[in-house]
């Protein structure tokens, strides 16, 4: 099967609605195809990578060590829109540490989380085939 | 001036020949992702006219398929008053028109109750509900259609 730049767009928190965590579900099958996958995060979309997680106060599962495994799917690039960290008074030490291994330069661990302003994700967009936005 | 024969350049007929081909070209194949459930939302009511303005137009639908709350477009269950849009019968029949594969996501499915007749069986339930036409399936359905297909387009929120 022929392969495509996939993009997933993610633009709403974590909770409150069931979009972040179903469309990590359509990421994680993604992977199953050997795609070109690439995941941004934008606007609220940013909250779904945030560190410390708490859940228990809504009853509801916390999936965001899924986010974790990534990588480990060869889900590498995860591009994060500056000015939507900014606009929420976020900076990259307020996300996970998200990390996938290369296994061309020796299993070196690099980080999957790029940093790109507005303009540079607009053009990362242009460049997809497919972009599906939740 | 010797003779005023003009032969038409050789560029011109052969892009007139291959005009055909280039029409043909021009059809593209589609897959539709509709995230939202009817009534609540317009994504339904616009993916529906969009289905249908693009299979007026020549092109091609590969596949139609509901995600999230959307799932619920698959309903036979549905009973809107007669003056509003019956937007699952609709979707039934024109997909019984064009021979539509209409895709139900499983694991949305499952959470929000759309069950065939094969699955309330294999998960002990008592009903079904799902609507000619639709049927039930994997995520990977959504990634093989818009693997196959020249555009995916995502109606929701």
């Amino acid at each position: 099967m022929a392969t495509k730049k996939f993009m997933f767009v993610n633009r709403k928190a974590p909770y409150g609605t069931v979009y972040a965590i179903e469309s990590l579900e359509v990421v994680l099958i993604s992977a199953a195809f050997d795609q070109d996958v690439s995941l941004a995060f934008i606007d609220d979309g940013v909250y779904q990578i945030t560190k410390g997680q708490d859940t228990t106060g809504i009853g509801q599962k916390n999936f965001s060590k899924a986010y974790k495994a990534l990588g480990d799917y060869d889900i590498n690039k995860l591009y994060v829109e500056k000015e939507s960290l900014e606009e929420r008074g976020l900076t990259l030490d307020d996300l996970m540490e998200l990390t996938w291994e290369d296994e061309d330069d020796d299993y070196a661990e690099k980080p999957s989380i790029h940093l790109v302003d507005r303009a540079a994700m607009s053009g990362i967009m242009a460049d997809q085939e497919v972009v599906i936005s939740f | 001036m010797k003779g005023v024969i003009r032969i038409p350049p050789a560029k011109y007929t052969l892009t007139h020949n291959l005009y055909p081909f280039l029409i043909r070209s021009l059809e593209l194949k589609f897959t539709l992702m509709i995230n939202e459930g009817p009534y609540q939302h317009q994504a339904s009511d616009t993916a529906l006219q969009f289905a249908r303005a693009v299979l007026e137009k020549g092109h091609e639908i590969y596949r139609v398929f509901f995600y999230h709350d959307g799932v619920n477009n698959g309903t036979r269950l549905s009973v809107p008053p007669q003056d509003d849009r019956q937007l699952q019968k609709e979707w039934s029949e024109l997909s019984k028109a064009h021979d539509l594969d209409l895709v139900i996501c499983i694991a949305a499915a499952q959470r929000r109750g759309l069950m065939n007749a094969e699955e309330a069986k294999r998960q002990g339930l008592d009903a079904d509900n799902i609507i000619e036409g639709f049927h039930i399936s994997g995520l990977g359905q959504l990634i093989e259609g818009s693997i196959q297909s020249d555009r995916t387009i995502v109606f929701g929120d």
